[in-house]
């Protein structure tokens, strides 16, 4: 049976979900920026063919859009409280 | 049978509120529906309530004319949702009980805020109100073909009577009920399309069941030579001559010829005459009317009519066939030269008229990938409608539809709605502010989704900080999803060559029609519903700062609960009221546009105060106060003074004292500073308060 943690440990708790959340803002601020940046400065390269077919502007759309679930989903996993870690048998 | 489903709908919605409404009971049952929401079911009215019409009908119409342009709206209204959240989401919910200024008032308890912040949500809402109820008419009036104001009064109505009657709860399962639906009817189209694929041979059936066929608008061999023009029409007299300008060089574009020559006519009973022009029957009677006249020549019967013709400039020889509407000074109406009438209507345009060699005159069936791949091919070619309106010698106002073949290459890349490359002769001015536009709509659109009040009061709904989270990442993988799908339904618009050139809103609903009259009804009622759904938590988030954040601070008393749900059903009822008005006010404001600016007085307003809130420590009472307010005023000062307001006030739009339409680069940054340089200036006096670290949340 898991105990709630202690009220220093939540205060820990939040301050990392916090640290985490700015990390991931910041990461993302960065690839949509440089998004913008290449639209607004090298818009030629918008046109060139990237990955799958796809041209540069459609893969980097599509994939602002897919990063951002992917990283919802990950910050879901390293924001579960002590609590429900431990009661899933997951990390502390 | 679209009356039919489209009344199934508004059913459906007031059933779902009004089994819902009885749980709305006490000032946290009406205001935040108790906080019992499950996270799952707030994540989908999350997307619900989002998803309004600027993202279903204005995105849609948008990539269908602008292509890939349109799908920057996509990435900016999504990319928003990481910073709502990793930054706001449970700090918010932690914080607040009611409304978000509760969660900015929590350390300070000054009155200041709450109305400053009371202040900020009723016009961010009101900003927001306006294009909702704008779409509203618009998507009635050819649905159900009664007037644009009669759908700007069924939806205030409707609402009025969910929010109203059943506050928070009820809003929150009509979002839920939206948000799924327009999930699903989102997948299913774009499933149509891909099964479709691209048909070089493809022609919409215009109306429906009335199987109107589609029409190829000619182009004829001529020779232009300056102020005159020959060209094998019969009869054919050069009337008038308009150039189209490059707004950014100043060089002719396009020149648009207005030819008068005469079209075979049939005499009916009753001196009735009829005409086919341009595949439409067109009705003429008597002898002669305003524009047009009927001619006997050679024993044959014509009526001389005057249309538009469009030459491409440089060394084209060739004149072609556009659609033009005139509005004569005595109020007549002629659509290409003939008196407008039920069967003498705009036809539809756009379409694909060359693929890559490899595909040869369709595609078939496309994966999702392959179709945006061919989509963006140098040999795919894209016929994208375009307009241009201006005033004749003669007082008449013209509006001319034509088409303009655009390769996939340049189709599916920025630069058609935003013209961010230089171009020859364009000065270095304009290319910067062209540029700083574009970067002031994205900043505005990233920050602006975390402080619309709206999607705040939400996070209100939830019973912890945890739910607050899950339900916001539920939030992102419902309009993620859709906002991918948008794209499809863009370029499936203008595949099957559905679309209106005078309206683009229309482009989702009619790409359904291409597939039948079945979808089309069900898709439309759904554009319907979305209004409601977005336009119910605008008020809700209006009654809520009305009730409990102004109305508590103008009253200087403590006020009793049963007196803030009775204060909040009331300002539904008024807000409700104004939006109404309002939206037939503005029915010509274009919809996504009005939604661009929404995001960037919520992003001035609100999110420099909450960012700071969360994490600097030395945010004071009043730097927050002037912070909002400052935000407010600029952000809402800059829109009136910029160009697009220019042009709306009659002036030129180049002597506008804001260059840039999208005030966002300007006041976002405004905002912060504020609220650095008087939470400094005010330290000593809030030292005693300012204590409680954010930061920490």
């Amino acid at each position: 049976m898991s105990s709630l943690p202690s009220p220093s440990a939540e205060d820990h708790f939040e301050r990392r979900k916090t640290g985490i959340g700015v990390r991931m803002t910041l990461l993302y601020s960065l690839v949509y920026a440089g998004f913008v940046a290449v639209s607004v400065f090298r818009p030629q390269w918008m046109a060139a063919r990237a990955v799958l077919g796809l041209n540069l502007a459609v893969a980097y759309g599509l994939g602002l859009i897919v990063l951002a679930i992917a990283l919802a989903m990950l910050y879901n996993q390293l924001c579960r409280t002590p609590r429900q870690s431990g009661a899933e048998g997951g990390r502390p | 049978m679209t009356v039919i489903v489209f009344l199934l709908f508004v059913a459906l919605v007031l059933a779902v509120s009004r089994y819902t409404s009885r749980r709305a009971q006490g000032v946290g049952g009406y205001f935040v529906a108790n906080s019992s929401i499950p996270w799952g079911v707030n994540g989908i009215a999350f997307a619900g309530g989002y998803l309004s019409v600027a993202s279903f009908l204005g995105i849609c119409g948008l990539i269908a004319f602008f292509g890939y342009d349109g799908f920057l709206y996509s990435i900016g209204f999504l990319a928003g949702w990481i910073v709502a959240l990793f930054v706001i989401a449970e700090p918010m919910k932690r914080r607040g009980t009611f409304t978000f200024s509760d969660a900015l008032n929590r350390t300070f308890s000054h009155p200041g805020i709450q109305l400053a912040a009371g202040l900020s949500v009723l016009v961010v809402s009101l900003f927001y109100l306006v294009p909702q109820m704008v779409g509203a008419g618009v998507l009635v009036e050819p649905l159900l073909g009664i007037p644009h104001y009669w759908g700007v009064l069924i939806v205030g109505s409707v609402v009025i009577l969910i929010v109203a009657g059943g506050g928070m709860t009820s809003t929150t399962y009509v979002q839920f009920f939206n948000g799924g639906l327009l999930l699903l009817v989102a997948t299913v189209l774009t499933g149509a399309v891909l099964f479709r694929g691209i048909d070089l041979e493809q022609l919409p059936p215009e109306e429906g069941g009335a199987q109107v066929p589609g029409y190829e608008y000619r182009v004829l061999p001529a020779q232009i030579d300056g102020q005159s023009v020959t060209v094998d029409l019969r009869g054919v007299r050069l009337v008038d001559r308009h150039a189209v300008l490059d707004h950014n060089t100043g060089e002719e574009q396009t020149v648009l010829y207005r030819l008068s020559h005469l079209v075979p006519a049939q005499a009916g009973p009753g001196d009735v005459y009829s005409a086919e022009i341009k595949g439409r029957s067109a009705r003429f009677n008597g002898r002669s009317g305003p524009g047009w006249s009927i001619e006997e020549i050679d024993g044959g019967t014509y009526v001389r009519i005057e249309d538009w013709w469009r030459w491409e400039g440089g060394t084209s020889s060739h004149l072609a066939e556009t659609q033009a509407r005139t509005v004569r000074p005595d109020g007549v109406v002629l659509m290409n030269g003939a008196p407008d009438g039920p069967e003498n209507r705009i036809r539809q345009m756009g379409g694909v008229s060359a693929l890559p060699d490899a595909y040869g005159r369709q595609t078939g069936p496309v994966g999702p990938l392959r179709l945006l791949s061919v989509f963006a091919d140098q040999d795919t070619v894209v016929e994208v409608p375009r307009n241009t309106s201006f005033a004749t010698s003669g007082g008449e106002r013209v509006t001319v539809h034509y088409e303009q073949s655009l390769a996939g290459s340049t189709f599916m890349r920025p630069g058609l709605m935003f013209p961010l490359e230089a171009r020859t002769g364009e000065p270095a001015f304009t290319t910067l502010l062209n540029r700083l536009n574009f970067i002031s709509l994205m900043l505005a659109l990233f920050l602006g989704t975390s402080a619309l009040p709206h999607i705040l009061i939400r996070y209100y709904t939830v019973p912890s900080a945890e739910a607050a989270r899950k339900s916001t990442i539920v939030a992102i993988a419902g309009i993620g999803l859709f906002y991918v799908l948008t794209m499809y339904l863009g370029v499936g618009s203008i595949a099957a060559g559905a679309l209106n050139p005078e309206t683009s809103n229309m482009s989702a609903p009619l790409l359904a029609r291409s597939f039948g009259e079945v979808l089309f009804a069900v898709t439309s009622g759904i554009a319907f519903t979305t209004v409601l759904a977005t336009v119910s938590g605008l008020i809700m988030a209006a009654s809520g700062a009305v009730a409990h954040d102004l109305m508590t601070n103008l009253a200087k008393r403590e006020v009793s609960d049963a007196a803030k749900v009775r204060a909040g059903r009331i300002v539904a009822v008024v807000v409700g009221l104004v939006g109404i008005v309002l939206g037939i006010a503005f029915r010509d404001m274009n919809v996504s546009f009005l939604v661009g600016w929404a995001f960037a007085v919520a992003a001035s307003a609100n999110l420099p105060a909450l960012l700071s809130m969360l994490f600097w420590k030395r945010t004071t009472a009043q730097g927050i106060i002037a912070s909002i307010l400052v935000g407010i005023g600029s952000s809402v000062g800059l829109i009136l003074l910029s160009p697009d307001m220019w042009v709306r006030y009659g002036f030129d739009p180049a002597t506008a004292p804001m260059p840039i339409n999208q005030p966002g680069i300007v006041s976002i940054p405004l905002s912060f500073a504020v609220l650095v340089v008087v939470s400094m200036a005010t330290q000593k006096r809030s030292r005693t308060t300012a204590g409680a670290a954010p930061g920490t949340a």
